[in-house]
């Protein structure tokens, strides 16, 4: 068993961060919690690498206790937190060097987990750490946590502010470390990157949502959805909006999301409806739900 | 930084031994001779031989005089009464009047002894003067006091002063140093990495710990360097068991900044609780007004001062050539707050919250 997590709340003062919270994270998963920020996610990770106490619920990391077992869990879990919180004034080998050491361990002895990450910051590695782009730092802050072979990775909204070539490589390394048999627990607010996951679990207001592959949850969802595009994408959301069949409007890329409410929606009684508003160019098609989508649904 | 820590003290060292006298000098001084006598001119002449004073201006009038004082021109006043020398002569004694601006109370109290000194001594020539050899049974055996000022033989301030802005130094920069430090890693953020790590509170705080203790060290090596060669600061006293008090003191403070970190969220509340101790450790510590002149809850107060107890030794050993004996009864007290200070910086440090 990877991670389990079983009726955890949280709460700070009169703000609930987590609402009876359970699920279970099979080992060598890569599984993706997926919401918007200030839906619980850090509270939740922070819990599980032993950083903060729940105040309900029990969990176990690595089959490890969070509260009797910490100290396991330390040697056993890496963390990357949201926040870059390595030493921005040592080097990047120094940073590498320090978090071996504290873990009782050396860049050697595991640096073929981290060979593939390292090389491509290796032409810094005297460079500080603080003086990095967002990327490398992210490499960095990855390499510092797989430096002692763990578990279980705790990887906290790794790619928020990272370019989409960079985020994109980071997915990559990540599907390389999960071959390596380590349990991955990633956070990320872009639905986007949760196609990539294993499992996800929607998470909103510290409650789940849902739990489940990304395809099953597309396939959860209820109706049919239309791409819609014409010359005013502002008046276009505004008309769809007032429309009396109207399910559910929103602006996706260059397309509006629209979903009708009746069963038998036949696209020319809209096209009809909208050039009464005095809108034209009008595109009406169907397309696939995302997990953008499902998740909008679910947070209705 | 590491230059910024060695030489702001430095220069504080330098300026403040030289700046924070306790001697009075260039004395603003005034007189209303109303005798105009050979007697009166000779007391004045005296006042004017001293280094101490400045003798400025004789006033017509009392009333003159006082509104000088009330501007700021004028610090003493002595005022020289009619008939001086002939009260003097015939009823063999005199009245004078001073006037000491006292808003500095400290300042005018040793004005007061200065203005005495000279009188006193005009006193003795005179009686000479004015009675002669045929009064000598009369005359009162007197008694002289001859101050002899150990330890300190010159009353030099300097050598009194340099030991305790020493002390200040080394306690102001390590505590601040290590107040700032946790909490700072708490603003960056990398507290939160470290926490997660299987690191030893106690391996943590050992790990913080030591590089302000040398740091710390290396301060009071300078520090002494610079009161032997610039100030020639009698050190009689074991340098070895100067260091070896103060590495433990260090460990007093380094604690306490410590503590201070792990209870503050931000290094602006650190720096402020930090501020707050230290003024109170060093207006306490005896270091510029006595201790034993202070109010009996204060006196007790003092007694948890860790700094009080550096001040003493820092002067015991460099003045007085104390010996370890001598220190004892400090070196226990500073040890068993060390023991308490890290105790507490270990025990509220939590990985977990």
């Amino acid at each position: 068993m990877g991670i389990s997590v079983s009726h955890i709340s949280k709460s700070y003062k009169a703000v609930k961060a987590l609402k009876d919270i359970s699920f279970e994270v099979k080992a060598g998963e890569l599984f993706g919690l997926i919401g918007p920020d200030g839906a619980g996610k850090t509270t939740l990770f922070r819990i599980l690498t032993t950083l903060l106490i729940a105040n309900e619920g029990t969990a176990t990391v690595a089959n490890f206790d969070v509260i009797s077992d910490y100290k396991n869990i330390r040697k056993s879990v890496g963390y990357m937190p949201g926040k870059f919180s390595l030493y921005q004034d040592l080097t990047v080998e120094e940073n590498l060097d320090f978090f071996a050491t504290i873990f009782g361990t050396t860049i050697e002895e595991n640096y073929d987990l981290i060979k593939d990450i390292y090389v491509q910051i290796a032409p810094f590695k005297d460079r500080r750490a603080g003086k990095l782009s967002g990327g490398m730092k992210q490499k960095l802050a990855l390499c510092c946590a797989l430096i002692h072979k763990p578990k279980v990775l705790f990887l906290d909204e790794p790619t928020t502010g990272v370019d989409p070539v960079s985020r994109k490589e980071f997915w990559d390394m990540l599907k390389r470390l999960q071959q390596k048999g380590i349990t991955i627990l990633v956070s990320t607010p872009y639905m986007d990157e949760a196609a990539l996951c294993d499992r996800i679990a929607l998470i909103q207001d510290g409650k789940i949502l849902e739990i489940d592959t990304p395809q099953a949850i597309v396939k959860h969802y209820p109706k049919q959805i239309y791409n819609v595009r014409a010359n005013n994408t502002y008046q276009l959301i505004k008309a769809l909006n007032t429309y009396k069949h109207n399910h559910s409007t929103y602006p996706f890329g260059e397309f509006v999301h629209y979903t009708d409410s009746r069963l038998n929606f036949n696209p020319d009684d809209l096209v009809r409806y909208l050039e009464s508003k005095k809108l034209s160019n009008i595109e009406i098609e169907k397309t696939n739900p995302t997990i953008e989508d499902t998740f909008m649904e679910l947070a209705k | 930084m590491l230059p910024i820590i060695f030489v702001l003290p430095i220069v504080q060292l330098v300026i403040l031994s030289n700046a924070a006298t306790f001697e009075v000098k260039n004395i603003k001084f005034g007189y209303i001779d109303n005798d105009h006598t050979s007697t009166s001119r000779a007391l004045i002449e005296k006042f004017n031989a001293s280094t101490y004073f400045n003798v400025l201006t004789d006033f017509s009038s009392e009333r003159l005089a006082s509104s000088e004082m009330l501007k700021g021109h004028v610090d003493v006043i002595l005022e020289i009464p009619q008939y001086f020398e002939r009260d003097f002569q015939k009823e063999k004694h005199s009245n004078l009047g001073v006037t000491i601006n006292a808003i500095d109370g400290a300042a005018a109290g040793v004005e007061n002894v200065y203005v005495t000194q000279i009188i006193q001594r005009f006193n003795q020539n005179i009686k000479i003067d004015v009675f002669q050899v045929s009064d000598k049974q009369i005359q009162p055996i007197s008694i002289e006091t001859i101050p002899l000022f150990w330890y300190n033989k010159t009353l030099n301030y300097k050598t009194f002063m340099v030991p305790g802005i020493l002390v200040l130094l080394v306690t102001m920069i390590t505590l601040f140093l290590s107040g700032m430090n946790i909490v700072r890693e708490k603003e960056i953020g990398t507290l939160e990495q470290i926490n997660v790590t299987p690191i030893k509170k106690s391996q943590f705080i050992i790990g913080k710990l030591f590089p302000f203790w040398v740091i710390g060290m290396g301060l009071l090596t300078v520090g002494l360097t610079l009161a032997k060669l610039i100030f020639n600061v009698p050190m009689i006293g074991s340098l070895p068991l100067l260091y070896l008090y103060t590495s433990i003191y260090i460990l007093v403070i380094l604690g306490i900044g410590l503590f201070i970190s792990n209870f503050t969220d931000t290094q602006q509340q650190a720096m402020f609780i930090a501020w707050f101790f230290t003024v109170i450790f060093i207006l306490m510590s005896g270091l510029f007004t006595p201790i034993e002149s202070m109010p009996k809850w204060a006196q007790t107060i003092t007694e948890f001062n860790p700094i009080k107890y550096f001040v003493e030794v820092m002067r015991m050993v460099m003045l007085k050539g104390a010996n370890l004996s001598d220190i004892t009864p400090m070196l226990i007290k500073t040890t068993l707050y060390a023991f308490i200070m890290n105790g507490l910086a270990v025990r509220s440090y939590k990985k977990t919250n």
